[in-house]
This record gives C-alpha cells, sequence and structure tokens, in this order.
C-alpha cells in the first residue's frame, strides 16, 4: 500500500480532479457513444434491424469480415517472424527494421492508400500489366485488405517484441541444447511464453482493421454492395439522408468497440498476472 | 492452464478461416452487369433510373442487368476512373471530368458528340439554399462576399458543383463590373473568405449544411436544393434565385475501353439511351433536374423557375478545357485566392 502525497490534498481539490477527469471521459468518449445507440433505435427495433439486413449494409458486412479475416491472420503470421527475428536473433540493421515496423503508425492512411494507387492503379507502375492479364486490386478487395494489412502491420509485432526482449532466449537455447527441434522450440517454449501478449495483439489488429476508414476510402471505389466496408457503408447511408441506418449500422463498430475493451481488459489481467515469464 | 489460450486460439482461427469461406464474394446473378461511376448528389435519380432501366431491359431483351453505382465528388470520380475503377459509363457534373478520362486514351477525344445535347440528358443550374426566412436577407450573389454571412460550397478542385458554383460567381462580377477580371477576382475571393468549410463533394456540403446546422446559405445544384426540402420539409429552408446563374450541363459517357474489355458495350448504350426516352426524363425531372425534351419540359415547366443563364461556352469562359485551366488547375486563380 504505497502512501501516496495526493491524500494529503486537501478534500475539495481531490473530489475536483476526480470530477473533472470523470466530466471529461463522460462528455467525450461516453456521450458520443451512447448517442449512436440512441440514433440507431430512434425509430424503433423493427428500423434497426431492417437497416442491419438491408443488401447493401449486408455485404458490407461480409467484405469487412473477409478483409479482416485476411489480414489478421496475415499479420499475425508476419508479426510472429518479425518479432521471432528481431528478438531472437542478431543482425545488421535490426534496428532499422524496427522502424520500419512502425512506420504505418507514422504515416497517414491516406497516403497509405495513395501508396497502392500508384503501384497498382490504372496509371502506376503494375498496374497495365494487371489489367490485362485481368487481375483487379485497386478498386476491389485485393486492394482492401493490402492497406488495411499495411495500416495494422504493426499491432501484433509491437506487442510482442518488448515482451519476448525481456524474455530472452534463454529458455529456447535450454530447449535447444535437451535436443527439441525448431518448431518444437516454437510450439512447446516460446508460443506459451508469448500467447497473451500474441491475443492482445491480434485483437488490437482486428479492431483496428475492422474499423479502417482513411486507407480504405482511397482504394474503395465506393462502389455500392461491392467495394464498401462497414465504415464506407456508415458515410454513405449519412450522405444520403438515411440518419437512422447510418447510425445502425454504426452500432456495429460501437459494439465491436465495446467487446475490443472487455476483452483487452481481460488479457491485461492475464498479462500481469503471469504473461511475464512463468 | 494453457486450455484456456487453446480455445481462444482455436475460435479464432475457425472465424478466421470461415469468414472467407462463408462470406466469399458472391458470384453474380445478373446476366449483365454495369457500373456507373456518377457524382455525387445523382445518388436518388439513378436509385430509381437503374430500377426502372432494368425493368425495360429485362422486357426488351429478356436478360437481366444489374446496374452497380459509385458516387463521390466529380473530380475524385473522374480521378478514379483513371487510376483503374471499371466504369462502363461515366456520368459526371461537368464536361472536363470526363475529358480528363479521355485524355488517358479511355475514351474517344470526340465523346460529347456521340450523344444528343452535348451528351447532356438534362441539365441543372445553381441556386441559393438559405434557411427558412431568410434571416440573412440573401437575394443574390453580392449578398454572399457581405462580413458574416457564412458561405457552404464544396472544394472546387474535387467537385463539380463546387466549379459551377464559382464559375457562376464569376459571371456575376463580370457583369456587374464591366468585365473587369480583377475586380472578379476580388468578389469570388472575398466571397470564398466566407466559407468555413469546404467539404469534397456537394453531398458533404448539403448534409453540412442542412444536418449539421453550418452556415447561412449553400450554394447548391438545384436538383440538391429541392431535395434537401423535400428531405427536410418546406418549413426548414427556402430557395432563393440569384439574377443571373450558370446552365450546368452533367454529361454522360460510355468508356471506350472498359465496355470493350468487358463486352458490355450493347448494355451500357441501351442504358444511356434510356435517359433520353420519355420515360428517363421523366425521372430525372420527378428528382428535379431540368428535362431536354421539350414535351416534359412543358409539363414541367412549373416546378422549375426561369433564370438568366450564362453557358461555360460563354465567351468569358471558353468551354471547360480552358476555364479548368485558367481557374483550377495548379496555380490557377482559385489557388490563387483560395491562398491568400
Amino acid at each position: 500500500m504505497s502512501v501516496s502525497p495526493i491524500r494529503d490534498e486537501p478534500t475539495p481539490v481531490k473530489w475536483a480532479i476526480v470530477a473533472l477527469a470523470v466530466i471529461f471521459i463522460g462528455l467525450f468518449i461516453l456521450l458520443p457513444l451512447i448517442n449512436v445507440f440512441a440514433q440507431a433505435f430512434v425509430k424503433g427495433w423493427e428500423a434497426y434491424a431492417l437497416a442491419l439486413v438491408e443488401p447493401d449494409a449486408l455485404a458490407a458486412v461480409r467484405l469487412t469480415l473477409l478483409v479482416t479475416a485476411l489480414s489478421v491472420t496475415a499479420n499475425t503470421a508476419m508479426g510472429l517472424v518479425m518479432a521471432w527475428a528481431i528478438t531472437k536473433f542478431a543482425f545488421r540493421g535490426k534496428s532499422f527494421l524496427i522502424t520500419l515496423i512502425d512506420l504505418p503508425f507514422s504515416v497517414s492512411p491516406v497516403v497509405a492508400g495513395l501508396v497502392f494507387v500508384l503501384l497498382f492503379g490504372a496509371q502506376g507502375y503494375f498496374g497495365p500489366w494487371l489489367i490485362d492479364n485481368g487481375w483487379k486490386i485497386i478498386f476491389s478487395w485485393p486492394g482492401i485488405t493490402l492497406a488495411t494489412v499495411f495500416v495494422t502491420f504493426p499491432f501484433v509485432a509491437r506487442e510482442l517484441i518488448p515482451l519476448m526482449q525481456e524474455q530472452g532466449t534463454n529458455e529456447e537455447e535450454a530447449a535447444v541444447t535437451l535436443g527439441a527441434g525448431g518448431w518444437r522450440v516454437f510450439t512447446r517454449v516460446t508460443l506459451p511464453n508469448i500467447k497473451w501478449a500474441l491475443l492482445y495483439g491480434v485483437l488490437l489488429c482486428n479492431a483496428r482493421a475492422m474499423g479502417e476508414f482513411g486507407a480504405v476510402s482511397v482504394v474503395s471505389g465506393h462502389v455500392r454492395g461491392e467495394t464498401n466496408t462497414i465504415p464506407l457503408q456508415v458515410e454513405i447511408l449519412y450522405n444520403e439522408y438515411q440518419f437512422q441506418a447510418s447510425f445502425a449500422v454504426a452500432s456495429l463498430l460501437a459494439v465491436l468497440a465495446i467487446v475490443t475493451l472487455v476483452a483487452k481488459t481481460v488479457l491485461e489481467a492475464r498479462l500481469n498476472a503471469r504473461g511475464r515469464g512463468h | 492452464m494453457s486450455f484456456h489460450f487453446k480455445h481462444a486460439a482455436a475460435a479464432a482461427l475457425v472465424a478466421a478461416l470461415a469468414a472467407p469461406l462463408g462470406f466469399a464474394p458472391v458470384a453474380r446473378a445478373a446476366d449483365v452487369s454495369l457500373l456507373n461511376v456518377s457524382y455525387d448528389p445523382t445518388r436518388e435519380l439513378y436509385q430509381q433510373f437503374n430500377k426502372a432501366f432494368a425493368e425495360t431491359y429485362k422486357a426488351e431483351t429478356g436478360k437481366t442487368i444489374e446496374i452497380k453505382a459509385s458516387h463521390g465528388g466529380s473530380g475524385k470520380q473522374a480521378r478514379s476512373v483513371i487510376d483503374g475503377l471499371e466504369a462502363d459509363v461515366v456520368t459526371l457534373a461537368l464536361a472536363y471530368d470526363i475529358d480528363a478520362i479521355a485524355d488517358k486514351g479511355f475514351l474517344a477525344a470526340d465523346w460529347q458528340k456521340r450523344l444528343p445535347d452535348n451528351s447532356s440528358p438534362y441539365t441543372s443550374t445553381i441556386v441559393f439554399l438559405v434557411r427558412k426566412g431568410n434571416p440573412k436577407g440573401i437575394k443574390d450573389w453580392n449578398d454572399l462576399v457581405k462580413p458574416g454571412v457564412q458561405v457552404i460550397t464544396p472544394n472546387p478542385k474535387t467537385s463539380g458543383g463546387a466549379r459551377w458554383n464559382y464559375l457562376a460567381a464569376w459571371a456575376y462580377a463580370l457583369k456587374h463590373n464591366g468585365g473587369d477580371e480583377a475586380k472578379a477576382k476580388a468578389f469570388v475571393g472575398s466571397l470564398f473568405k466566407n466559407v468555413p468549410v469546404l467539404d469534397t463533394g456537394a453531398r458533404g456540403s448539403t448534409v453540412t449544411f442542412t444536418e449539421r446546422g453550418v452556415g447561412d446559405v449553400l450554394l447548391a445544384w438545384e436538383n440538391e436544393a429541392f431535395l434537401s426540402k423535400k428531405e427536410f420539409g418546406d418549413d426548414k429552408f427556402d430557395i432563393v434565385i440569384p439574377s443571373l446563374s450558370i446552365l450546368a450541363e452533367p454529361p454522360v459517357a460510355i468508356v471506350d475501353k472498359n465496355v470493350d474489355r468487358k463486352g458490355t458495350r450493347a448494355a451500357a448504350e441501351a442504358y444511356l439511351k434510356a435517359l433520353y426516352t420519355k420515360a428517363g426524363q421523366k425521372i430525372a425531372a420527378e428528382n428535379f433536374y431540368r428535362p431536354r425534351d421539350p414535351e416534359i419540359a412543358k409539363e414541367y415547366e412549373k416546378v422549375f423557375p426561369k433564370i438568366d443563364l450564362v453557358t461555360i461556352d460563354d465567351p468569358a469562359f471558353g468551354g471547360w478545357r480552358k476555364a479548368q485551366k485558367t481557374h483550377f488547375s495548379d496555380g490557377g486563380v482559385f489557388d490563387q485566392i483560395y491562398a491568400n
């Protein structure tokens, strides 16, 4: 039980600070969230359900699930590889690689989208060849997936690297001396050590992949019922005076946010309890 | 205790694998599929027209047709087609945006001569939408440069409607300053000083003005102004007709390169021609676009007020290519006045 200096503050000051924090969170986070649901249900349950089963909305949900599944899978695999390479081996250019992993965090999503247009668009480097051979990347689900992979790339690696660095290579080395092969070392030693951090990274990656707007907007083409993800569909409905439907679809993302928040809290507890070493 | 993790991991894996399998993009149900890449305010027009066209097409050819639509700022949409969005037809806000696509070899340079009326099956113009009762007393373009009047318009760089807005203001300023371009530039400059937000497309601006309640006057497509009154009720907004405006001709065209690759030319031609039929013209008029067909125009003449209109081919502008270069290119007049 640490004695904090706050306890010496006069009670009114303490309460004022607490009240300020609560009011701020209420106004800037809770109120908008509640408002999403209030607007979504403003015409009742039936209108809410109708908005969600509308064909274009369903197509947006399907596309979002597809894109998220592909990009989270890719980034989980690549995040593991990156973290493994960086923390278990010594090589030249390591810090440069770490900087590169963080690049998507510092690049604006719009730029991330434009990069793919410049690469794969009809006027881009590979565009003409792709079009001649019947490949559709930009303005179709592969382009949307690429943009999402780019934007959500750092999440898994970023969660794993500090933990794996802290854990070092002693346990792996011990396993190797005892005769374990590479795969066995990974599944029996490394994976159990990092599992909660890995799940935590996947969770954040998933939330961002579903909610990404900017990069996806650039490469989407906004074809109704075909290349609109949930966030893009929300914007379209809003721009078509269908405010209730717009908020109904937005509520799906809000639910996702809440689920993420709860899962995050659970995972954090796990991580603190026993994630760091055995 | 690692089974907790295994459960979670297994569930995640199943979800990850099932989603693409179960939700893989559905195979096309229709015999023919067209993509219409259009500008911002035509959403309601083409929703209605596409449905009607699909029924006629089925009756005439026995084939089912599916029309996909994409909407956004006209310049931005042109850019997407140039970058490879596979539009069979483009229905944009102004001829220059289709010229830009033609310049990249997607369609013939003389595209605008291929269909009647400059390839514009309907026309529109720019009017003012003000709050009910017109509290700021806005009657004409010169009221927009007064201090304390907030004007809402989208960005002329990305929006077709905004370019028509800008040119209509320019025409008014020229007329009232004896053709003095420096004065016209100062006038349009002070108008844009009164603009608090520049959305990328016309619909974004309309929502900013109507739903978010920003600004005193919206420079709007006539069809957007009518639609806002219809959506929000007559008791919310008034339409103000300025003394002078511009004849906006939103053109339509087939994108040769795309239809030839996809084999959809016949369907795309039928689609655009249907816009000129009586039924197509009626749908345009019902969505507040001015019909070209004299008979339908007469039928709806009470809806559309008579306005003094200049055209883009007026010597003051010299056609879209010249107007685009002078006013909206990099470093053009708009950049000069907006930077100040």
